[in-house]
């Protein structure tokens, strides 16, 4: 009886993972009450929420399926661009703007995947690098059409529904990004928690066992990498529709490279890294460069490095430490 | 159906595999019957983890033809062997160290029914699965320890899951790659008693170092030295016979 009892316990408790927590909503009520108690924050604050959805869309290749990047800008700047060029050329509405951001960047994610992901490591590493630079030089290249290095102005974005306008206050912006930032944590959050996502998360703690249970590994990895190119464009494009306006550094290593270190100062592989460690690091981004405009970068730079010593598995993973962390 | 009942288990006809000049198998011809209770031993670096990794896919073999149950896999991947039912444990555990024993399991099962690609719904939903691999940790002792992650475990207990997700395959063929390396003599038996319940069904090929453990589980032995097979034979005769004897007395004498 007591065996009994223990199995169902045991199981339910497996079986349950998935589902919602109360700790989850915090996120959301601070974004909602964010919107409230700093109404001249907005354009920042909707900044921050599609940055939010770029480290998350990395998160799920860094930190679920184990895939090292250094070239998730190519899929963010396909998408500000695949954005831009349609307001730019005449087809500003916002919505199917963004699925085509989804689309176009999924497939560049689909096909560059089909070549560099029979790599691992290092060898992978590189070769996401020259993805995002060949991507960079193309768009530098084209100036005819991207503006190269001017950036691409000219976009006039239609009204959300044909209702909302984007407003100078960033109203209208912070509120649409939030929708779409929730939208993709839903759809990440699914992943996650499916077969399939556990089984990417099996790739990355033992890939030999994978394929020795059967799995088609390679496959997988090219699925999940798609879709997080999809994700990572439509963020772009959020960006590029709000702030009406999409530069070369869409396409930029600094921008791949400081994704890995908000998700890294968040906390890799947990969902939720994205959610603290943008917000810090964007606020800090914002502070240090007012109070210091010189040497901003190197208090960005120390707290990285107090991060990584003192802090390892991010913000989230010092939670861990003091309280064990559900749903991981 | 007739030929399948009289076919071997599994089959090699002049598996070869090299590395440059270093061969690691050169022309095995090997028959694991159905029901088997085979071991594979031989001095290190005979080539018997190699011809595992061939075996199952893991390596491209350079030469041979290897049947499963009378049909010819030598072109077929890994995950496709797998589905036929041939199916390995590994001599240093590879198990996912971070998610807990039950999940270890789970993917397994989850695999072998074919929903491992759903990304649509929540893995908890698929309960039955859940069950399933539950209650093979209930056969092997380890479900109280189910919800800890398989790094928490002691290595015994490790190696006990590193067969437990193998279970969860349903194999017709098992390989298991010595699976007491790396714990106590005193806690192989917990092993040892493990494997002699496995069903009959299942043919077994135990690659191996540890000669007791052999004695006790095999009714059949190859010996293998460097990518060959010297001798094949029951127990009692492999004990007796002064070629095996010199090669593990003569790695003894080397060292």
């Amino acid at each position: 009886m007591a065996a009994a009892d223990a199995r169902a316990a045991a199981i339910d408790a497996f079986a349950r993972r998935h589902r919602f927590r109360a700790l989850e909503a915090v996120p959301w009520l601070l974004a909602l009450a964010a919107y409230g108690v700093f109404p001249g924050y907005l354009p920042l604050g909707a900044q921050i929420l599609a940055t939010i959805l770029f480290v998350l869309s990395a998160d799920l290749v860094l930190g679920y399926a184990g895939i090292v990047t250094l070239g998730h800008a190519a899929f963010f700047g396909t998408g500000a661009y695949t954005a831009g060029l349609l307001a730019a050329n005449g087809w500003g509405e916002p919505l199917s703007g963004l699925v085509a951001a989804a689309l176009i960047a999924g497939l560049v994610g689909f096909l560059s995947g089909l070549i560099i992901l029979r790599t691992t490591g290092l060898a992978l590493l590189m070769q996401t690098l020259v993805v995002a630079t060949t991507l960079y030089e193309a768009a530098n290249k084209a100036g005819r059409w991207t503006g190269g290095d001017d950036g691409l102005s000219g976009m006039v974005v239609w009204p959300i529904f044909g209702v909302f306008r984007f407003d100078m206050f960033g109203r209208a912006a912070y509120t649409y990004s939030l929708a779409v930032l929730f939208l993709g944590w839903l759809l990440a959050r699914q992943i996650v928690h499916s077969p399939f996502g556990r089984s990417l998360t099996g790739a990355r703690e033992n890939t030999a066992r994978m394929h020795a249970i059967g799995a088609p590994v390679a496959q997988r990895r090219l699925i999940i990498y798609t879709i997080s190119a999809g994700l990572a464009g439509v963020s772009g494009a959020l960006i590029a529709q709000t702030t009406s306006f999409v530069g070369l550094t869409s396409l930029s290593l600094e921008r791949s490279g400081n994704a890995l270190i908000m998700l890294i100062i968040g906390g890799v592989g947990r969902l939720y890294g994205a959610f603290i460690g943008v917000p810090l690091f964007m606020i800090a981004q914002d502070r240090f460069s007012k109070a210091d405009p010189v040497y901003w970068y190197f208090w960005l730079g120390l707290l990285m490095v107090a991060v990584v010593i003192f802090a390892r598995g991010g913000v989230l993973g010092i939670f861990e430490r003091l309280w064990k962390w559900p749903g991981k | 159906m007739a030929g399948e009942m009289t076919a071997p288990a599994l089959e090699t006809r002049g598996l070869s595999k090299s590395f440059g000049a270093l061969s690691v198998a050169s022309n095995i011809d090997f028959r694991l019957e159905q029901g088997a209770r085979h071991a594979l031993i031989g001095p290190n670096g005979a080539g018997k983890t190699s011809f595992v990794n061939l075996v199952t896919g893991a390596l491209r073999a350079s030469g041979g033809t290897i049947y499963l149950n009378g049909a010819d896999i030598t072109a077929l991947g890994q995950a496709a062997r797998v589905k036929r039912g041939l199916v390995r444990t590994f001599q240093i555990n590879a198990l996912f160290r971070r998610l807990c024993v039950l999940e270890n399991v789970t993917l397994a099962v989850a695999e072998r029914n074919g929903v491992g690609g759903d990304l649509l719904r929540p893995s908890g939903r698929y309960r039955a699965i859940i069950d399933e691999a539950y209650g093979l940790l209930e056969t092997l002792g380890l479900a109280d320890q189910a919800l800890l992650p398989v790094n928490a475990l002691a290595y015994g207990r490790q190696r006990l899951v590193e067969i437990a997700v193998a279970l969860g395959l349903q194999p017709k063929v098992l390989l298991l790659d010595e699976p007491a390396a790396g714990i106590p003599s005193g806690e192989s038996s917990v092993i040892i008693s493990m494997i002699k319940r496995l069903s009959s069904d299942i043919a077994l090929l135990i690659i191996e170092h540890d000669m007791d453990l052999v004695f006790r589980l095999a009714r059949q032995i190859t010996v293998l030295v460097q990518g060959r097979i010297l001798v094949e034979g029951p127990p009692e005769a492999i004990a007796a016979d002064p070629r095996v004897r010199d090669v593990y007395l003569g790695e003894r004498e080397r060292r």
